[in-house]
């Protein structure tokens, strides 16, 4: 029983931080259409950049805030001095359908190596803002722990706020706009490049808040983020890639799943796990779990 | 003449869709563009609104040149567009689609005035007010998107095909709303349609379009009066 | 065919020559190239021809080496057979998964693959027959000793990578001119007219993927030989990202090209390491300047030249024509 429960518990917390990754993949592909690879990448700096600061002043929130605004700072970057050169370059034939994949993978690995020039690869670690001890029910320990619950506390925070930005503010409205139909904003007066930049910048502050979590329980490296990546991406193609909704779902439901191969199954399935969830989801429903029945969207 | 069409020429690739065009038409008047399929009447409005940048030709709105302009500084200058197929977006609610409108304008209180005037145009918009927009029907559907025009105070209208698809009764509805606004709001509207004589009965003065050139322009009664534009465009 | 036939076994004589003329470490380097010109060869068949973005051609590889390996270690059969298992093997396994993924398009094929080239490797440390963390021993044995006793091992990989790489080039090539190539094509450019024109293109999908993974079995054995082992190490995302990236640079759609994407991806570290040195050296310059170049290049080619700089070249060729 406990450890059914601790399971439930740990998979929502690993979950949640899935969930921030694949918002940020999904607000970048409603509005570019392109699966950001290079999110692994920016959230990775941005990391390393908090973990400067937290390393230096000990305090985790300033280390998050710093990779939060580093993050939006370095999505914004991506899109305006990245993404517009390559769409004005605009691709045909056999390329077409790699060029953006192919250019986000370039992306990361640049970030990569930057940041193992900078800082190498030995493992950092961060401090956490939390104890890592498990709690105490009755007389069993579970590996539950503060840190685990300050992390779904945190992730939830965020997603309220962007829930009301996307929900209450002309911003929000702006953004879905932009999203579902370009020209209509266009015409109705937004100006959708400046608003898709806006959308990578939050995309890049919610990955390097992600980056941050996950460093807070483990080792950063130049690629100790890459399963972040995978697997908020699997949440997202859940979640049917278009709704931020969905992808939370789909987070948390690919967090608990894996979560119970790791206690039940095997330590070393748990990434096969991944693409079983995956293929599972994809056959019963191909256009994700939020689909309603439209058409998938190539 | 509040809008000054000069010599237009937008070229789509190698293809020329609108060749040529003069035309003219003055502050508080609609003007119908006919035409048949392919005669380059959206690539026309397309070009009005900023979408589609033109080859060659002036634009003259209000005594300002605005070739090379973008749609979201043409918004800010009075010009609205409504685009081919029911221009909304089915994923948001009926109240953001028309918030859309003004979002520019960044004012919430305008805004409010601006959808209760909507409402009262069109009634079922206010009944339909929370409702998503891809539960609505086709002609609510288009009454929200000219709605959505109507929330950017426009002084130029673009219509194209605000009939397209819909019933005929529906169609007459819309036609009519479309003239009462022309006068009550004193717009200058250009209106595209393939429903050539419902555009002619509305309009002060109609353009016929034929592969990207204009063939006749007059009064709108005078074309339905003129036997060729009858057996090519009207049908009897 | 007598042609195409001719220049292949001229290519090999070629390459006989070069074996002979140069040191170790180059015939070593070869062997190398050759691997990464049949795993080359998959992804420009799925992708160039068929449309289909794969990122899990590692996991496909991974497949074939581990296919090979039991087969050799098992069976004790000859060398031939075990190389023919990963074909199997791997076709059989990217028969199953193309099934799957004909119904997926763009990013949700990638993000598919994506997880099976993280997830695949891994299973290896969950069974004991696959040998866990260090793996499986793959040994192709000595040279026959009628070659002399000058010739080496990693000529010998050199030869059979080679040898390989010449008949797997050689029957891809044949495949992408036979009414298969030109009916993928028309699906990629256009799959609306191809399923009007009566094309099971989710049939033809399926193919281009099975054949595809045949080939990519094929080059994880051949890479199996040269490391003489599988590990889930040596079958990694990284090894992923590098084909996709090998693939680009050569021109996606190209065949001959693969060989020059090869050629690029093992002299990348080579010239990494001259100009590290030249800088002063240093770990942190060493580890990852092979990843900055390559990514360096990636971005470039994929802004000026996205079909391959082959592409290019040959687009100026044909103005200058006209």
């Amino acid at each position: 029983m406990h450890k059914l429960l601790e399971t439930l518990l740990i998979g929502l917390s690993t979950g949640s931080i899935y969930a921030l990754m694949s918002i940020a993949l999904v607000l970048v592909w409603r509005s570019t259409r392109v699966v950001n690879f290079a999110q692994a990448g920016q959230a990775m700096l941005s990391t390393y950049i908090g973990f400067e600061i937290a390393s230096r002043t000990e305090i985790f929130w300033l280390g998050l805030a710093f990779a939060i605004a580093a993050g939006a700072l370095l999505g914004a970057g991506v899109d305006f001095f990245f993404m517009r050169v390559l769409f004005k370059h605009a691709v045909s034939g056999a390329a077409a359908v790699v060029a953006p994949v192919i250019a986000t993978l370039g992306l990361l690995g640049l970030i990569r190596s930057i940041v193992g020039l900078i800082w190498g690869g030995e493992f950092k670690s961060i401090k956490a803002p939390a104890s890592t001890d498990g709690f105490t029910i009755g007389e069993t320990t579970i590996p539950f722990s503060a840190l685990n619950l300050l992390v779904i506390g945190t992730v939830f925070s965020i997603l309220i706020v962007l829930a009301i930005v996307f929900q209450r503010t002309n911003l929000g409205l702006s953004l879905r706009a932009s999203a579902y139909a370009p020209e209509i904003a266009q015409l109705a007066g937004i100006k959708t490049a400046r608003i898709r930049t806006i959308g990578w910048a939050i995309a890049g502050g919610v990955g390097g808040v992600a980056g941050m979590l996950v460093t807070s329980n483990n080792f950063l490296s130049p690629y100790s983020l890459d399963l972040l990546l995978v697997f908020g991406f699997i949440a997202a193609v859940i979640g049917g890639l278009e709704s931020m909704v969905g992808s939370v779902v789909g987070a948390l439901i690919l967090g608990i799943a894996l979560t119970f191969i790791l206690n039940y199954v095997g330590t070393s399935l748990v990434f096969i796990g991944g693409f079983v969830v995956l293929i599972l989801v994809l056959l019963v429903k191909p256009d994700g779990i939020m689909a309603k029945g439209k058409a998938r969207r190539a | 003449m509040s809008l000054n069409v000069s010599n237009l020429t937008v070229h789509h690739g190698a293809i020329c869709a609108v060749n040529q065009v003069s035309l003219a038409v003055p502050t508080g008047k609609l003007a119908a563009v006919i035409g048949a399929n392919g005669a380059g009447k959206t690539t026309l409005l397309r070009a009005l609104s900023g979408l589609n940048q033109p080859t060659h030709g002036s634009i003259m709105w209000k005594g300002e040149k605005i070739v090379g302009k973008k749609p979201e500084a043409l918004v800010r200058r009075g010009i609205s567009h409504v685009s081919e197929g029911k221009s909304v977006i089915p994923e948001l609610t009926v109240r953001e689609n028309l918030e859309l409108g003004a979002i520019w304008r960044r004012n919430a209180k305008e805004s409010k005035e601006s959808i209760d005037q909507v409402a009262s145009i069109f009634p079922r918009l206010g009944e339909r007010i929370q409702q998503r927009a891809d539960t609505l029907s086709g002609g609510e559907r288009q009454m929200l998107a000219i709605g959505r025009a109507i929330m950017s105070k426009p002084q130029l209208l673009l219509l194209d095909e605000p009939s397209l698809g819909l019933a005929p009764l529906v169609i007459e509805q819309i036609f009519q709303t479309i003239r009462d606004l022309t006068t009550s709001m004193n717009l200058t509207v250009l209106l595209v349609e393939q429903n050539a004589m419902g555009a002619l009965k509305i309009a002060d003065l109609g353009i016929v379009l034929n592969l990207g050139k204009v063939v006749a322009i007059n009064h709108a009664q005078a074309l339905i009066d003129d036997p060729a534009v009858r057996a090519a465009y009207l049908g009897y | 065919m007598r042609k195409k036939i001719a220049f292949f076994i001229f290519l090999g004589w070629i390459l006989l020559l070069i074996g002979d003329r140069v040191d170790e470490l180059r015939v070593y380097q070869g062997a190398q190239i050759a691997m990464y010109t049949i795993a080359l060869a998959s992804i420009v068949l799925l992708t160039g021809y068929s449309g289909q973005v794969s990122l899990g051609n590692g996991a496909m590889m991974a497949v074939g080496g581990y296919s090979a390996a039991l087969t050799l270690n098992n069976l004790g059969s000859p060398v031939w057979v075990a190389f023919l298992m990963a074909i199997v093997a791997s076709a059989l396994f990217g028969a199953f998964l193309g099934t799957a993924a004909a119904r997926l398009s763009g990013p949700y094929l990638a993000g598919t693959t994506l997880a099976l080239a993280v997830g695949l490797p891994e299973i290896a440390n969950q069974f004991n027959f696959l040998g866990g963390v260090p793996g499986l021993l793959f040994d192709v044995g000595f040279p026959p000793e009628r070659l002399g006793e000058e010739f080496t091992q990693y000529k010998w990989f050199f030869w059979i990578a080679s040898f390989i790489a010449l008949l797997a080039l050689f029957i891809t090539s044949n495949i992408l001119q036979s009414r298969y190539g030109r009916t993928w094509r028309a699906i990629r450019s256009s799959p609306l007219a191809a399923e009007l024109s009566g094309i099971n293109s989710s049939r033809m999908k399926i193919l281009a993927f099975t054949i595809s993974s045949a080939l990519a079995g094929l080059a994880g054995a051949v890479m199996a030989m040269t490391i003489s082992l599988v590990a889930p190490g040596a079958y990694t995302l990284t090894l992923s990202f590098a084909l996709v990236t090998g693939a680009v640079l050569a021109g996606v759609s190209s065949l001959p090209g693969v060989v020059f994407g090869a050629l690029i991806l093992v002299a990348i570290p080579e010239v990494a390491d001259v100009v590290a040195t030249r800088f002063g050296g240093g770990e942190n310059l060493n580890n990852y300047l092979p990843t900055l170049i390559v990514s360096v290049l990636l971005i470039l080619s994929v802004i000026f030249t996205p079909n391959g700089p082959g592409e290019k070249l040959r687009r100026h060729h044909h103005k200058k024509k006209i």
